[in-house]
């Protein structure tokens, strides 16, 4: 992943022929768009009576107006202009998938029922299974977070220590060279078998997965650390303790933070996994379970829930980059 | 001398240095580079010396064995008697290369020593003053990125300065500046010289500030790095640039360096 290098690049902004339409029009259209779901929703009658199909309807209706009502306060609020610039476009199309999705499903019937069901009955899915939905999230985060963590912290530490110590390096390189490839996933059956419970093998796993890349990673920034950096703070009277805090792992920073996205993309996928094959309890374990009982909307409510917490966490990690590379010029921004 | 310090007694004085049979040489892959060949020289406390000589003779090389950042190969150098084999922040050396750390603002670069001794609580004013004395004040909180290559230079000199060395290593520091910062950087760390009483080594390739700067001037030959010879320029501080006395030693120093065609 080149997140940490390459040019400043800014949340893409609308093209400019959609941005020529904004003003007044664009939110209109948006809007429209909105309330025309509303009202097909409501008043196109349907082959199947499906629930909430009115909770839909009111849904629908109410983002329009919201879409109108912040476009009218833009004009006297810049901020939420530049929001409602770069956004509207954006629900402008969403409105007008969910209008097809729902023509296509509720109104038509055109697609093949159990798998392809109206929006409505994802709607029913939120309102009706947030308490085990919720639950999933807080355990998956709470797995997630130890092992994440874990792995984190001792990829560092093994790196940096790698990066400085020639006996250090001499000895973990071979390992990590051997073991490092392996998917982490691979050692599901045995983690499984030697601790205790399932959710320490899991946590090992994860830890395993990220820590493996932001090892080399760190190991690989402090090694092309400017042999200049350590000796200007050398003749100011540096210590070993401050080279290594305040010089080689600073100036590794950005190089720790590369090796962190893709611990995070891969602690993801051990996740799952482990979810679904080991601790029966959060998303993974959802999904799973949603697909034994056929409950397709449950499944891909999962599936969406699960995007949102995976982005939210790639999201607070560039969040914590932005703020300790601050320093850095040319940051992509997400 | 010029420049000692009685008159302040809180200022430290400046190291005695002294260069003895100083040989040192690198290996270039399986090769032998030799760079330093017997070099001698004594600086008194408080002596302002500076090294004119061909780029790659080994100049940058001398300095570093001053600061104590390599052994020497045969020979050695002192200060105060004692024999430089590490670093010591009281022998600072401001490098060719600002190199300042990209991650720290000019204040926490400037601070670095300071920091690094743990005297940064309770000498914080000196780093507004050194970034005063460089006319940085106004870029404190900037980053690195945010300089230009002479600013960067000069925060390097604050981020050495800052440490009260007893001797200072000079490795073509005012080489990046415009001119005209050139020229007041000059007079700026002579005065400085005179007021804190410090040792002063200055690597430089430009003869007109080895001469307006430095009391004595020593010439190298090209690699490996021998001393041709010694100016004395026992010109009265503060100096003139256009100070027609000062005519005598460019030629001389312009003849040791081979370029006397040009005069
Ligand atoms: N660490 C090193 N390894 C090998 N060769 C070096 C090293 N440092 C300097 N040299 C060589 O030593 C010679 C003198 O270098 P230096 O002291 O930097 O010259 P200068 O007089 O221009 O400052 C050059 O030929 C350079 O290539
Ligand atoms: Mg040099």
């Amino acid at each position: 992943m080149a997140i940490a290098h390459g040019e400043r690049a800014r949340a893409p902004l609308a093209p400019a022929s959609i941005k020529a339409a904004a003003g007044y029009s664009l939110p209109t259209f948006a809007a429209v768009i909105w309330f025309a779901l509303g009202a097909v929703t409501f008043g196109w009658p349907q082959a199947q009576a499906w629930p909430y199909t009115l909770a839909f309807a009111l849904g629908a209706t109410g983002l329009g107006l919201l879409v109108l009502l912040s476009a009218l306060l833009a004009q006297f609020w810049p901020p939420l202009a530049q929001r409602v610039r770069t956004g509207t476009p954006w629900i402008a199309l969403l409105g007008g998938l969910f209008l097809l999705w729902e023509i296509l499903t509720a109104k038509l019937a055109l697609l093949p029922v159990p798998f392809f069901q109206p929006p409505q009955s994802l709607l029913e899915v939120f309102l009706e299974d947030y308490q085990r939905l919720g639950e999933s999230v807080l355990r998956s985060v709470w797995l997630l977070a130890r092992g994440y963590l874990i792995g984190a912290v001792a990829g560092v530490v093994l790196g940096m220590a790698m990066g400085w110590s020639p006996k250090v390096n001499y000895w973990s390189h071979p390992i990590l060279r051997f073991i490092g490839p392996l998917p982490a996933t691979a050692w599901l059956p045995l983690a499984f078998f030697i601790f205790p419970t399932s959710a320490s093998a899991s946590v090992f796993l994860i830890a395993l997965a990220t820590g493996f890349p932001v090892a080399i990673l760190t190991w690989s920034g402090v090694a092309s650390v400017s042999s200049a950096y350590y000796d200007i703070a050398r003749t100011l009277g540096a210590n070993s303790r401050f080279l290594i805090l305040k010089v080689a792992l600073p100036a590794a920073m950005p190089h720790i933070f590369v090796g962190l996205f893709m611990g995070l993309g891969a602690s993801f996928a051990v996740l799952v996994v482990a979810e679904m094959m080991g601790v029966k309890a959060g998303l993974g374990w959802y999904l799973q379970w949603a697909q034994g009982w056929a409950a397709y909307n449950n499944m891909y409510a999962g599936l969406l829930v699960m995007a949102l917490m995976c982005s939210g966490l790639v999201a607070l990690l560039f969040r914590l980059r932005d703020r300790l590379l601050a320093w850095q010029k040319g940051l992509v921004r997400w | 001398m010029v420049g000692s310090t009685a008159s302040n007694p809180a200022v430290a004085d400046g190291l005695a240095v002294s260069v003895q049979g100083l040989s040192h040489s690198f290996a270039l892959g399986d090769q032998h580079l030799p760079v330093l060949d017997h070099v001698d020289l004594d600086l008194r406390p408080g002596n302002f010396v500076a090294i004119l000589g061909p780029s790659g003779c080994g100049k940058s090389t001398l300095l570093r064995l001053a600061a104590g950042l390599e052994r020497p190969a045969a020979g050695r150098i002192t200060a105060d008697g004692r024999t430089i084999n590490d670093p010591d922040p009281e022998r600072v050396l401001v490098f060719q290369d600002p190199t300042l750390y990209p991650w720290r603002t000019v204040r926490a670069n400037v601070g670095l020593g300071l920091e690094a001794r743990g005297l940064l609580r309770t000498q914080r004013h000196r780093i507004d003053e050194a970034l005063q004395l460089v006319g940085l004040e106004g870029f404190k909180e900037a980053y690195p990125h945010q300089l230009s290559g002479g600013m960067a230079q000069r925060a390097s000199l604050a981020r050495a300065l800052v440490n009260d060395p007893r001797l200072l290593l000079l490795d073509e520091p005012l080489g990046k500046l415009d001119s005209l910062t050139r020229l007041s950087m000059q007079s700026e760390l002579v005065r400085l010289w005179q007021e804190k009483g410090f040792t002063a080594l200055l690597v430089t390739h430009d003869v007109e500030e080895a001469i307006f700067m430095a009391e004595r001037i020593v010439v190298m030959s090209p690699r490996p790095a021998r001393i041709l010879d010694e100016i004395v320029n026992d010109l009265p501080y503060p100096r003139h640039r256009g100070d027609e006395r000062m005519h005598g030693l460019r030629r001389r120093a312009l003849a040791l360096l081979g370029l006397d065609a040009s005069w």
